[in-house]
């Protein structure tokens, strides 16, 4: 075991599968010599040579295509989109193409790319560095959409994500690429060291894709999320002192219905926290869902607290921010309606 | 003098009513352009760009340093593949006519572009087509029973009911999956071409556009991804003058040819008569080479024309005059090589007349066997549960519930 913040993590992801399957490669916009802006790729391409750690040109859209094309022909890419804001150039690309190869060509045809991108705010990115478009994709069939929110997951996931035969898309919170975050960013920050699930194993090991987790287990109300927020919605539990269950959703397609539901069912209330907009987003999926999975047994309507259905704003970021106060208010929102 | 800025909007040379008007298209006389060496570097070579590789003449001759010596049963053996194709278009655009599937599109007029690249290319290299391609999975094996099954999405169809007809596949032909949207497969061509280079094989790509859709963003990824990294590719922009309604000018194709694309980023361009097999033949053939041996890729803009509807859901008697295909300067690629084997002594029109006649004959028999797998109105019929497979490597939870939920409904409960 070692202390990993979630960069070195994910870079240990790659590490581990490159030196497993040398069909494994890496490409995208500053991959290569200098690491990836966020340093997720740093050291790789000094190790496995330029022709598995490809410096790609600023092009989104043929990225994606270029490791759609590589995947047919047998190796595993692994693309990073240098911010999910910068996606929808290759958004056809993933949508038409990656998600239905596999159908259109009834198997014949398959492309097993990993599209890595770091998501969400929280580092004064503005509309354009700060997005969280996971909805968006988790509404496209053929393709599986993941959020870690520590690094242990963010390895075992990535790993999974490499070896999976189908596309993923691998959301990274980047607010908490290099510590847990509660929500509050007047607060001195903090590492991965102090925190269980900063302990990673050097070696290879999965998480699966499609299971959920309890990240804080409770028996009054459930909270539903992933990414950034899981922390918040541990920290709004402590400060309410409403005996919460915080399910980690991790894997957003396919989705883990059972672990949200058995917690559901098991507390009675629900409040689902996520970053991205909330009007038409993914928190609407899970609360049409559980409503279905667990009518006979809410006591209260299921609950929401997203990212107000704005752009992003630079200036205002931490009143766009669900952060801590806005998920208090939400548990107590829930605990109080009947 | 202009003294203020203004839009000018591409209008074609001749609309419906008008004597059909090709005076725009640059012709070079057959034999007249050189021939470079594989190795040679772009810049000295521009010149492929802006000239047209032609080698049959207006006699029907072979001409000049491009003649790939082709011998006459090869050059048969192409007739026919042409000549299959055509007949398959003819008999599946009737049946469109008739009710019978839901949807075609003809390559008539570019039957050349298919097969003369489908001879030139080695059966390990990948091929990424466009829906004008059915040439090129003729030749790669995809029986003609297996293309109709397809357009009738019945129990036989390689896509169990789920593309539009002509979006076929042959993973043992090594010809890639027809998307549907326009240009995405030019960029994923260049990545497994990529692939092949990184894997240390030496197998090839090459892919298809049309001179519409060099405008999509995805033919610009290509190009430059192509061009970093000197894939081995082969970019193929079929030039036939019209996408649907608008022509190429509407593509940027007035000012510039389509071959010329590359230059400003150092890929090869070159403009070849595409409906002379022999050219495309051996443009490709040089490519090829090219790319197999470290070169990089080349950008061909094969100049052709569409001489049917662009599918069976437009008229184009509504957006360009009837006879213009008939006026075309490059004629029919079927009837050129047709009249050069005949003129070389190594064909008649008797037996051009039997083998139209056989492969009608083929294309009869195919289709009367297709029908047996099913067709739109009478069974068998594909099992609709299917439609709930291969969208990911394994079932998940959610669509297994869907899709019993769906045979639930299905079966009245």
């Amino acid at each position: 075991m070692a202390q990993m913040n979630m960069i070195e993590a994910i870079r240990s992801a790659h590490d581990v599968m490159m030196d497993k399957d040398p069909t494994v490669i890496v490409l995208g916009e500053d991959v290569g010599y200098f690491g990836g802006v966020f340093r997720c790729t740093d050291g790789l391409q000094r190790k496995f040579g330029d022709h598995r750690v490809i410096d790609a040109p600023i092009a989104e859209g043929g990225i994606v295509a270029a490791a759609l094309g590589m995947g047919v022909n047998g190796l595993r890419p692994v693309a990073e989109i240098q911010f999910a804001d910068y996606i929808y150039p290759g958004f056809d690309q993933i949508v038409s193409e990656l998600g239905r190869l596999r159908y259109r060509s009834c198997g014949e045809f398959f492309s097993p790319v990993t599209i890595r991108t770091p998501c969400g705010g929280g580092i004064r990115g503005g509309q354009t560095h700060s997005q969280s478009p996971e909805g968006i994709f988790t509404h496209v069939s053929g393709i599986k959409t993941v959020m870690p929110s520590n690094p242990y997951d963010a390895k075992g996931l990535l790993i999974s994500a490499i070896e999976s035969d189908d596309p993923v898309i691998f959301f990274e919170p980047k607010r908490i690429y290099n510590g847990p975050f509660d929500g509050d960013p007047e607060k001195p920050g903090v590492s991965w060291s102090s925190h269980p699930k900063g302990e990673v194993p050097e070696g290879y090991y999965t998480v699966p894709l499609g299971s959920a987790e309890i990240a804080l287990p409770g028996e009054e109300l459930t909270i539903v999320t992933y990414g950034t927020l899981v922390h918040v919605a541990i920290a709004a539990a402590k400060e309410t002192g409403v005996d919460c269950e915080v399910v980690d959703v991790r894997t957003l397609a396919p989705l883990d219905i059972k672990t949200l539901a058995d917690s559901v069912k098991k507390t009675g209330r629900c409040l689902i926290a996520h970053e991205a907009t909330r009007f038409g987003g993914y928190g609407a999926e899970l609360a049409a869902t559980l409503q279905k999975e667990c009518f006979y047994q809410l006591e209260a309507p299921i609950g929401r607290v997203a990212g107000w259905d704005t752009p992003y704003p630079h200036a205002f970021e931490w009143q766009y921010f669900p952060g801590l106060r806005r998920l208090s208010a939400g548990i107590r929102r829930v605990m109080e309606a009947e | 003098m202009i003294t203020k800025s203004r839009l000018q909007i591409p209008r074609p040379t001749a609309r419906p009513g008008d004597e059909p008007d090709f005076s725009y298209l640059d012709l070079s006389p057959a034999g007249s352009i050189d021939k470079p060496p594989i190795g040679a570097r772009t810049r000295d070579i521009e010149y492929l760009s802006s000239g047209l590789v032609r080698v049959l003449d207006e006699d029907f001759a072979a001409k000049g340093p491009w003649d790939p010596g082709l011998d006459p049963t090869q050059l048969q053996v192409a007739l026919r593949w042409m000549m299959l194709t055509r007949a398959l278009d003819e008999r599946m655009w009737q049946i469109q006519r008739q009710g019978r599937i839901s949807f075609y599109m003809q390559s008539l007029g570019e039957e050349a572009v298919s097969i003369a690249q489908g001879m030139a290319l080695r059966p390990g290299d990948m091929c990424f087509p466009s829906y004008r391609n059915q040439g090129l999975y003729l030749y790669r094996g995809v029986k003609l029973v297996d293309i109709m099954c397809q357009c009738l999405s019945n129990t036989r169809d390689m896509c169990k009911g789920r593309q539009l007809p002509v979006m076929y596949h042959s993973k043992a032909g090594n010809v890639f999956s027809i998307s549907g949207n326009l240009a995405t497969q030019f960029p994923q061509a260049v990545g497994w071409a990529m692939a092949s280079a990184i894997k240390g094989e030496d197998h090839i790509a090459a892919s298809w556009v049309g001179d519409g859709s060099t405008a999509e963003a995805d033919f610009h990824y290509a190009l430059t991804f192509a061009a970093v990294y000197q894939a081995p590719v082969i970019l193929n922009v079929v030039n036939n003058q019209w996408a649907i309604s608008t022509f190429q000018g509407t593509a940027g194709g007035q000012r510039r040819a389509f071959a010329a694309r590359g230059l400003g980023l150092g890929i090869p361009g070159i403009r070849v008569d595409g409906n002379d097999l022999l050219a495309v033949y051996a443009v490709t053939l040089w490519a090829a080479d090219r790319a197999r041996r470290g070169g990089g890729p080349t950008l061909i803009e094969h100049v052709t024309y569409r001489g049917g509807a662009h599918s069976t859901s437009d008229d184009p008697s509504k957006y360009r005059p009837k006879d213009e295909w008939a006026a075309f300067p490059l004629g029919d690629p079927i009837e050129r090589l047709k009249q050069h084997l005949i003129v070389e002594g190594h064909w008649s029109e008797a037996k051009h007349e039997k083998l139209a006649e056989q492969l009608k004959v083929d294309v009869h028999a195919a289709w009367k066997e297709a029908q047996k797998y099913g067709t739109m109105t009478e069974g068998p019929f594909l099992d609709p549960a299917t439609m709930f497979e291969d969208v990911y490597d394994e079932m998940p939870a959610h669509l297994e519930s869907q899709r019993r939920r769906m045979l639930e409904v299905l079966s009245g409960d």
